[in-house]
C-alpha cells in the first residue's frame, strides 16, 4: 500500500452539546477509493466539512500530501488539490451549465478559452455536454449532482470528496456514475473519498470503508468484511441488507 | 434570481450597438441644447449605473451608498482645481485614488468581518451619511454653503480644463459611457468576471472551487468606487457647484441604482436601457406636463416609483433580458 494522501488523526468536532465527530482517525491511500458510510446524523458531512476547511476541528489533525491543512480556509484547500461536492447541491443557478464548470476550470487556467476547452472535456465525461447551454437552475436533481462532480473535477483535484452524489439517482444512473468514477480513478489516478448511502455504489467502488455511528468510527476495512460486522449491521444496515 | 448576464453578444447585438453608437455620435449635429442636456443626464446615469452594476450586478454586493464615491471624486478634483489650479484630468487620478481607498475601507470592514447582504447595504448608507455630514463642516471646500468652480464666459471649448459648451460635455460623457461598457464587457469575459458571478450566485460554492472570495469582492468594491469617482469629476465640472446635502444625499444613491435595476441587474445593456427609459421618459413627461400648463413638483419621483413598481412586478429580471429575447440578440436565442 502506498503512503496516505489524506490522513485524519483523532479529529473531533463539537457543536455545543453535540459531539458530531468523535476522535476519528483514518488514512486514504494515494490512488484509492475510500467510502464513509453510516446512518443519518452520524457525522459524515461534518467530517467532510472539516477536511474541506469549512470548520476547523476542535481536536486532531488533517494532513494532505504530508502537510497539515486543518487550519486552512476552503479556497486554499481547493487550491492545494482537494475538490468537493455538496450534499445539498450548490450550483450557480443563473449561469449556464458550461459556465458553472468553466469557473472550476479557471483555477488552473487563466485563459478563459483554455478553461472552456477543459470544461468541455469534463462535461462530456459527466454526460452533461448536450445540456451545457442550459441554465443550471433548469437542471433536474440527477443532473445537478453530476454538475457538482463536474465542477469539482474541473479544478483538477488530487483528491475528490463526494458527498452523497448517488442520492436521488435511479439505479441505471447510479451504475453510470460508478463507471465514470472508476474510469477517473483508473485513468488519472484520482483519489476519491465518498460519503454514500447507496450500498450498491459503495460495494462497487470502494476498496476500503469506514463506518461512522454517533460521530465515532465503529468499523473500518474492506467493504465485504465491514458489512458483515455485527455492530455495523445493528447500527446501520439492518439484518436484511446482508442477504 | 438576478438576471442572467448576457453571454456572448451575437452579431445582431453588435449591429444594434453600432447603430446606437452612430446615432449618439451624430446627435449633437441636430439636437438643441435642451435635448443635449437631457442626453448628458442619460449618459451620466448610464455610466454610474454601469459602475454600480460591477459591484451589485456582477459580484452581488449591494451598495446603497454610491453617492459617496460620486461626492469624493467631485470634491477631490474640484478642490485641486480651485485651490491649486490642477486640471481635472490630473485631478481625476486623485479623485479615483480617494474613492478607491474609501471603497477599500468599506469593503475591508464588511468582507473581513462577514458583514453581508442587508447589513452590508446599511454600512454603505452609513458611510455616505458620514461623508455628507463631514463635508457639511469641511470649510476648505465650502462646507454646507457649497463649493463653486469659477464660471467664465468661454468663447471656445477647453477640453483640458473641462470648460465648454454642452456639446463638449456630451462627447466626454459619451466616451466615458462607451469606455465603461467596453471595460465591463471585457471584465465579464475574463476570469475576474466569472469569479464575481460565482460569488454572486453562491459564495460558499465559489470558495470550494478555490476562489479567494475576499480578494475578488475587494476588487469589485474598489473598481466600482473608482469608476464612480470619474462620474463625480464630471459632475463637478459640469454643474460647477457642489453641496454636500445634494451630492452625498441618499436619494442620489437611490437614483443611481434605479437605472440598472429597471434595465436589468448584472447585464451590460441594463444600465444603458434603464438610463434611457428613466431619464428619457421622465423628461418627456415633464415637458408634456408643462406644455399642458401643469406644475407638478415631485412628478419625477412618482414616475420613478411607478417605473420601479411596473418592472418589479412584470419583469423582475429587468427590461433588457426581456428585450434581448424580443430582439433575439443573446446567444441562446440567436
Amino acid at each position: 500500500m502506498t503512503a496516505a494522501l489524506l490522513s485524519i488523526e483523532g479529529v473531533s468536532k463539537r457543536f455545543r452539546g453535540l459531539l458530531a465527530v468523535d476522535n476519528v482517525s483514518f488514512g486514504v491511500a494515494q490512488g484509492s477509493i475510500f467510502a464513509v458510510i453510516g446512518p443519518n446524523g452520524a457525522g459524515k458531512t461534518t467530517l467532510f466539512n472539516v477536511i474541506a476547511g469549512m470548520f476547523a476541528p476542535d481536536r486532531g489533525s488533517v494532513a494532505f500530501a504530508g502537510e497539515r491543512i486543518d487550519s486552512l480556509p476552503p479556497d486554499e484547500i481547493c487550491r492545494r488539490g482537494i475538490g468537493r461536492t455538496f450534499q445539498l447541491v450548490r450550483p450557480f443557478p443563473a449561469l449556464t451549465v458550461e459556465d458553472n464548470v468553466v469557473i472550476g476550470a479557471m483555477l488552473r487556467r487563466q485563459d478563459p478559452a483554455a478553461a472552456r476547452r477543459h470544461a468541455h472535456d469534463v462535461l462530456a465525461r459527466l454526460d452533461l455536454f448536450g445540456k451545457r447551454h442550459q441554465a443550471a437552475s433548469a437542471l433536474t436533481l440527477p443532473d445537478l449532482k453530476r454538475l457538482e462532480v463536474a465542477r469539482a473535477l474541473a479544478t483538477e483535484p488530487k483528491l475528490l470528496l463526494l458527498d452523497e452524489v448517488m442520492a436521488g439517482l435511479r439505479p441505471a444512473e447510479t451504475d453510470r456514475m460508478v463507471l465514470v468514477l472508476i474510469e477517473l480513478n483508473r485513468e488519472s489516478g484520482l483519489t476519491i473519498l465518498l460519503i454514500e448511502h447507496v450500498m450498491r455504489a459503495v460495494m462497487a467502488l470502494a476498496a476500503r470503508v469506514l463506518v461512522l455511528h454517533h460521530g465515532a468510527s465503529i468499523a473500518e476495512g474492506a467493504p465485504g468484511a465491514v458489512v458483515r460486522e455485527p455492530a455495523v449491521i445493528q447500527s446501520y444496515l439492518g439484518a436484511e441488507a446482508v442477504d | 434570481m438576478i438576471a442572467r448576464v448576457l453571454d456572448g453578444v451575437s452579431h445582431r447585438g453588435v449591429a444594434l450597438l453600432a447603430m446606437l453608437l452612430a446615432v449618439l455620435l451624430a446627435v449633437p449635429l441636430v439636437a438643441n441644447d435642451y435635448l443635449l442636456t437631457v442626453l448628458i443626464i442619460v449618459l451620466y446615469s448610464a455610466y454610474t449605473g454601469q459602475a454600480w452594476n460591477v459591484m451589485m450586478g456582477f459580484a452581488g454586493q449591494l451598495s446603497l451608498g454610491h453617492a459617496i464615491y460620486v461626492g469624493l471624486g467631485a470634491y477631490a478634483a474640484a478642490a485641486l482645481y480651485v485651490h491649486f489650479g490642477i486640471a481635472p484630468w490630473l485631478g481625476l487620478a486623485a479623485a479615483i485614488a480617494v474613492a478607491v481607498a474609501c471603497g477599500a475601507i468599506i469593503g475591508f470592514l464588511a468582507f473581513r468581518f462577514g458583514v453581508g447582504g442587508v447589513y452590508f447595504a446599511i454600512l454603505t448608507i452609513a458611510f455616505a451619511e458620514f461623508a455628507r455630514i463631514g463635508f457639511d463642516h469641511f470649510q476648505w471646500v465650502g462646507a454646507s454653503s457649497g463649493f463653486f468652480l469659477p464660471v467664465a464666459n468661454y468663447t471656445r471649448n477647453d477640453l483640458w480644463n473641462l470648460r465648454g459648451n454642452p456639446t463638449m460635455f456630451y462627447y466626454v460623457m459619451l466616451v466615458l459611457t462607451a469606455a465603461a461598457f467596453a471595460l465591463c464587457h471585457a471584465l465579464l469575459k475574463s476570469r475576474i468576471g466569472y469569479y464575481w458571478q460565482a460569488i454572486r450566485e453562491d459564495e460558499i460554492a465559489a470558495r470550494s472551487l478555490g476562489i479567494d472570495t475576499f480578494r475578488y469582492k475587494m476588487y469589485a468594491a474598489m473598481l466600482s468606487a473608482g469608476m464612480t469617482a470619474v462620474a463625480g469629476v464630471f459632475f463637478a465640472f459640469y454643474y460647477n457647484n457642489l453641496f454636500p446635502e445634494q451630492v452625498f444625499h441618499i436619494s442620489r444613491s437611490i437614483e443611481l441604482i434605479l437605472g440598472p435595476i429597471i434595465g436589468g441587474i448584472g447585464t451590460l445593456f441594463g444600465p444603458l436601457i434603464g438610463a434611457f427609459l428613466l431619464t428619457g421618459l421622465s423628461e418627456a413627461m415633464q415637458e408634456l406636463l408643462s406644455a399642458l400648463g401643469f406644475d407638478v413638483p415631485g412628478a419625477k419621483q412618482v414616475f420613478y416609483g411607478l417605473c420601479l413598481a411596473v418592472v418589479v412586478i412584470a419583469l423582475p429580471g429587468g427590461v433588457w433580458p426581456w428585450l434581448a429575447g424580443k430582439l433575439r440578440v443573446t446567444r441562446r436565442d440567436a
